[in-house]
């Protein structure tokens, strides 16, 4: 693998960044893996690049029925934070966190993570109180978080409308400084390309049509390329998840809905930070191009067509409108729907599945793209030692059972 | 935005109404005897269908009652509408899944040129 570097651009400079190497190879599958991950997003991906790293497990292949990174992981609104309310989230998060304050260093490869700050508005009495208890909760736990009320809210991003006259005024916001946006395509090519390097075959075009288990165990997949042996299969493809463990014969609670984002044209620097409510459903950061990028909320009906219905984006803009007057003007160039796989609790299942050797990593709802660097590095963990890390012990399918259950609905950017 | 026909109002636009989930879930008739397992499986796990899903709506903004639809979560075409406490079958046509997708080859090469012509023409319907 050629890395990057001052040297490696200057070099590259003198024949017109003609001879760059390919980042990845594009293998064709071999017979038999130790792992199969299926589902080459962000969060397979990084599974594979921890498994190689941290655990020595380089007999890996991650399939992917389209392309890479071609999912929500190309299709989200990049906010990067881990205000989470309980102990559990809380600690998984800021893994996470932490993870992503290193890894354009780690992977040697910019994810253009900007650490410019996310404020969570609160619009009603009880906002307030859930977003001042979330701050001391996060607090609690080593993670930064700060309660600004309207006039420091303003302060912080001025173009934001603070008028007690709105329909939903902005009482005050949670902010967690050390939140931000990561450049998502960069986050699933990173990682990519360092799996590959040490000899992750990450194999595109090759579409999970079922499994092969043997009296409760897992033997491999079957795909349109033919059929992969595996000693152990992990599941990383989010809207798709219950469709392939359908396959398993394993029943999950997870529904997925469509979920809409968009962009407006480009323009100059307004909002150098980012701003998410959940009450009135609108998240907003400015990309480094200068476009807007915004989220809706989900369609309430199950839903794997990636589009949704456009009344959910009348009412985002609205919102948006609302709080953003300055934003009256300004043209939507694209819009797009993502499948999202939602949870009753909000919170995310990573674990073991019934089925031995064949392992569950769903549920992420809206909020998955945060959880990429954490999430891979838990899966990883809990493929190859078979038991759940410390930080994802918490979200097994069992919970829905026992009734443990991890209710993040309050930190959730989106309610579903 | 999905058009949806009520079985007692007729077509209106989904604004009108409100989703209510996944249909011909049946409340235990023996909650006493029905183990943390079984209680996770009414309360928590649903089907979560690529393809026909039966579901509940309801005319909130309309007469205010309860139906069930028939959709394809793919598609979004509406295969039947039909009265709470019905359960018809639906044609046939519907409920067969699609055939797996065959692996890439070169037939596909074509297809993808065709598609590639036909885009900027529409671009011109447009302007």
């Amino acid at each position: 693998m050629s890395r990057f570097s001052i040297f490696s651009l200057a070099r590259n400079a003198m024949s017109w960044h003609q001879n760059w190497p390919r980042q990845w190879r594009s293998p064709d599958p071999k017979p038999e893996y130790d792992v199969v991950i299926i589902g080459a997003g962000g969060h397979g991906l990084a599974t594979a690049y921890y498994l190689a790293k941290e655990h020595g497990i380089t007999n890996v292949a991650v399939i992917e029925k389209g392309w890479l990174g071609g999912g929500n992981t190309g299709r989200n609104t990049t906010i990067v934070r881990s205000n989470y309310l309980w102990d559990e989230s809380g600690l998984f998060y800021e893994n996470a966190m932490k993870l992503w304050e290193n890894l354009s260093q780690e992977l040697n490869y910019n994810v253009m993570f900007s650490q410019r700050g996310v404020l969570n508005l609160a619009h009603n009495l009880g906002d307030v109180r859930e977003s001042i208890r979330r701050v001391n909760a996060n607090n609690l736990n080593g993670i930064d978080a700060e309660w600004l009320n309207a006039e420091q809210v303003k302060e912080f991003c001025p173009i934001i409308n603070i008028s007690k006259d709105s329909r939903y005024p902005v009482m005050g916001a949670t902010l967690q400084r050390r939140g931000g946006t990561a450049r998502h395509d960069a986050v699933a090519w990173g990682y990519a390309r360092g799996a590959d390097d040490m000899g992750v075959d990450v194999i595109q075009n090759c579409e999970v049509q079922g499994l092969m288990i043997d009296n409760g165990t897992v033997k491999g997949v079957r795909t349109s390329l033919g059929d992969i042996k595996a000693k152990k299969v992990a599941m990383a493809c989010a809207g798709h998840t219950s469709v392939v463990a359908d396959m398993a014969g394993i029943r999950l609670p997870i529904e997925s809905h469509p979920l809409q984002a968009l962009v407006s044209e480009p323009m100059k620097p307004v909002i150098d930070c980012v701003v998410m409510s959940n009450a009135v459903h609108v998240y907003v950061s400015q990309s480094d191009k200068g476009e807007l990028v915004m989220g809706a909320g989900i369609d309430a009906y199950v839903g794997y067509s990636q589009r949704g219905s456009l009344h959910v984006i009348e009412d985002q803009l609205a919102s948006a409108m609302e709080l953003f007057p300055l934003f009256s003007r300004t043209r939507m160039m694209r819009s797009w729907g993502g499948i999202v796989d939602t949870c009753p609790d909000a919170s995310p299942i990573v674990g073991k599945t019934p089925v031995k050797n064949l392992y569950v990593n769903a549920g992420w709802g809206t909020g998955g793209f945060k959880a990429t660097p954490g999430a891979g590095w838990c899966y990883a963990h809990t493929i190859a030692k078979d038991e759940p890390h410390d930080l994802n012990a918490a979200f097994s399918i069992d919970r829905f059972i026992t009734g443990a259950l991890v209710d993040e609905h309050g930190a959730a950017g989106v309610a579903h | 935005m999905l058009y949806i026909k009520c079985p007692w109002c007729g077509e209106r636009d989904e604004t009108e109404y409100h989703y209510g989930g996944e249909a011909h879930i049946v409340r235990p008739e023996n909650p006493d005897e029905l183990t943390d397992a079984e209680w996770a499986e009414y309360v928590f796990m649903r089907t979560n269908t690529k393809g026909v899903h039966r579901e509940r709506w309801v005319h909130s903004d309309g007469c205010r009652r309860w139906f069930n639809v028939a959709r394809n979560t793919v598609t979004n075409e509406i295969v039947s509408v039909y009265k709470t406490g019905e359960k018809p079958d639906l044609p046939e046509a519907a409920t067969t899944k699609p055939a797996p997708v065959k692996p890439a080859t070169a037939k596909k090469a074509p297809a993808k040129k065709a598609a590639a012509t036909k885009a900027p023409a529409k671009k011109k319907e447009g302007a």
